[in-house]
């Protein structure tokens, strides 16, 4: 089908571009990373993995892009813009699940090779989705945090979001599942911030108030763990409370200066773009298919084992400490 | 706007009937911008080697038909001296309206119905609050942007609504015959009817009468807050209209659809000669003014120029355009 659509709609000129881009070996594998939108920190930095694995693999050409808003509109055309240069790959993270599908698809008809990482598209809109974690290991994760510092054993807490967050609810599930691993640790309560600065400091005081003993505080969100990490050194028990959990380094850099926090984890966004560019190359090549149970090489992040829906977690969150906070504050 | 009258001098010619000079001015208007698209077509030809592909000419055109159809009703509203900031927010509500009677299992000829109306909806209450209470526009519709935006956060908040019928997908995906997609044919179409409408019928002739000087367009007979009611509904109906094709073409709705739309689409109007401050302007200016945004975005994006760059480029070409013929008149003067 591809085929009868590249002659169909091609000039001369691009079919000759085409025949050159089938034929691989001499020209460069062009990838494109389209992102949310430009000018995020976060992005700035999987555009910089990109350029690593670009660099391993010695012929990819990245063409890091994304519209100036996250509209799913403004991805479409950028998106239009990819497909009529007929790239080699497109890897995106989605501004709308659904929005992309059309656009990928046709990309995908002419013979462009569709990933999604970070914020998925519905499988049928690309070949597969690279998740950063998936939600065992971050439920891992987060005790193994409060516990690394615990050698000894001791009681956590933790303060989570809304009472109704899938995503924190499901982390907790998989934490409590592992609990096991963990013999000395005691999770004494779970109290709820709403993602609300000003609720989730009142809600760590109360923790600190209810359980003297308490040696740490888990807050898989990023802005419980910042209200944590302030209410810490407010009631000056830095040292005696430790706050960890899910934060982002611009937020915590000063929570792990004052040492209220000693550790926390949050995806790496260059080992994202790393291996979602890894990922692309291998599909454009050929040299691995997308399809349930593969498990397809990313350099020096391993192998990504893909699920029944071609989705697969790249890692454990990345652990983000006073050895590295300077590195990545400044982005995101 | 009197000021733009000749004073002093006794006038020769008698100025309101838009022939002679007037006429020639505005022809060389759209030339010019004629001609700028043209370089720009030649430029990306050489620029980028697969600009040239009607397929990929044909994925441009989406870039601006769905702003383009908003444009020719905000060109009229423009004319008669009046804005409406909101038309970006009336399609993220006729799209979230859209959205929850899918939900309620409505087919695609209600889901049309329900766009429209909205879009009606919209422009009705913009066009009472203006004509009726006697409010500036531009204050009114900046007011209605984040009202009729902010409804949709309520609805959705970080939410979306899928699931339209497979149908209703041809009015932003289809395509009429080859590379002609659904979307250019009803651009194209209704680029005709309003090219009818401004300059061939009566209507058309009393928006510019009210554009150039509303109280003498009121004292010769003309009902001013009656045309105005009917552009703003027309507006409305525009965005009802872009929102069927933009929720179609996406196939779901979020809150944030459309975003900053409403700047494109005066800009567009702009730039296709309209005078902000009213009174003249012409339809095929804007027509022209669309395909030049469409082949400068497109054209930038096959480059992978960032977008924000691509926003500088359109903020250049608008003041080039607009002040080239006022330096153009100074330097002859």
């Amino acid at each position: 089908m591809g085929i009868t659509r590249r002659l169909f709609g091609g000039t001369a000129l691009a079919a000759m571009m085409l025949a050159g881009g089938a034929a691989q070996a001499q020209d460069n594998v062009r990838i494109a990373l389209v992102v949310k939108a430009l000018g995020i920190g976060f992005f700035e930095a999987a555009a910089k993995g990109a350029e690593e694995a670009a660099a391993e693999l010695g012929n990819v050409e990245v063409i890091y892009t994304g519209p100036t808003d996250t509209t799913a509109e403004g991805q479409i055309e950028v998106i239009n813009a990819l497909i009529a240069q007929n790239v080699d790959a497109i890897a995106v993270s989605a501004n709308d699940t659904d929005a992309l599908v059309p656009a990928l698809k046709k990309a995908m008809q002419r013979g462009i090779t569709v990933i999604s990482w970070d914020s998925g598209v519905a499988p049928e809109g690309r070949q597969l989705h690279l998740n950063p974690s998936s939600n065992p290991l971050i439920g891992n994760m987060i005790i193994k945090l409060a516990a690394d510092n615990l050698p000894e054993g001791g009681e956590v807490a933790v303060l989570s979001a809304t009472t109704t967050s899938t995503n924190q609810n499901t982390w907790i599930d998989e934490m409590n599942k592992v609990m096991g691993n963990y013999p000395g640790i005691k999770v004494v309560g779970t109290v709820y911030g709403d993602d609300l600065a000003d609720k989730s400091y009142r809600e760590a005081q109360g923790l600190m108030q209810t359980y003297p003993d308490l040696d740490a505080i888990i807050a898989p969100t990023s802005v419980g763990i910042v209200a944590a990490a302030r209410a810490v050194e407010d009631a000056g028990k830095v040292g005696q409370v430790n706050v960890t959990g899910l934060g982002l380094p611009s937020e915590m850099a000063g929570a792990i200066e004052s040492g209220a926090s000693k550790s926390f984890a949050i995806w790496n966004p260059i080992d994202l773009g790393y291996s979602a560019t890894y990922l692309a190359y291998e599909l454009a090549t050929g040299a691995a298919e997308a399809a349930p149970g593969a498990e397809i090489p990313m350099g020096r992040m391993g192998k990504l084992t893909l699920d029944d829906n071609n989705e697969g977690a790249m890692a454990d969150p990345f652990i983000y400490d006073a050895s590295n906070i300077d590195e990545f504050k400044s982005i995101f | 706007m009197t000021e733009t009258a000749s004073h002093g001098q006794a006038p020769r010619h008698i100025p309101d009937r838009l022939q002679g000079p007037g006429a020639r001015l505005l022809k060389s208007w759209e030339l010019l911008l004629f001609a700028v698209a043209v370089a720009i077509f030649i430029a990306n030809s050489f620029a980028s080697p697969y600009f040239l592909n009607a397929w990929n000419l044909s994925d441009a055109t989406f870039n601006f038909t769905e702003k383009a159809m908003i444009a020719f009703a905000m060109a009229l509203l423009i004319i008669s001296g009046e804005i409406d900031l909101s038309v970006a927010s009336i399609i993220a509500l006729a799209s979230t309206a859209m959205g929850a009677a899918v939900q309620y299992g409505a087919g695609t000829p209600e889901l049309v119905l329900i766009g429209l109306a909205t879009g009606l909806a919209c422009g009705a209450f913009n066009a009472v609050l203006v004509t009726k209470m006697g409010l500036p526009s531009i204050v009114v519709t900046i007011g209605t942007m984040s009202l009729f935006r902010g409804i949709s956060y309520i609805v959705l908040g970080d939410g979306a609504y899928r699931g339209y019928p497979a149908e209703f997908a041809y009015f932003g995906q289809g395509y009429v015959f080859w590379v002609i997609s659904f979307e250019f044919v009803l651009f194209a179409l209704l680029a005709v009817l309003y090219y009818i409408l401004l300059h061939r019928t009566n209507f058309g002739r009393m928006v510019y009468a009210i554009g150039n000087n509303a109280t003498a367009a009121s004292f010769s007979g003309i009902r001013v807050a009656r045309v105005k009611f009917i552009l703003f509904l027309l507006t409305g109906l525009m965005s009802g209209i872009a929102a069927i094709c933009l929720t179609s073409r996406l196939g779901s709705t979020r809150p944030s659809i459309a975003f900053g739309w409403e700047l494109e689409v005066v800009t567009m109007v702009v730039l296709g000669g309209v005078s902000i401050l009213g009174g003249s302007g012409s339809i095929p200016g804007v027509v022209i003014a669309a395909f030049v945004m469409g082949l400068v975005t497109f054209g930038l994006g096959l480059l992978n120029v960032p977008g924000i760059v691509m926003s500088i480029f359109i903020g250049m070409l608008l003041i080039g355009v607009i002040a080239l013929p006022r330096l153009w008149a100074m330097w002859r003067r």
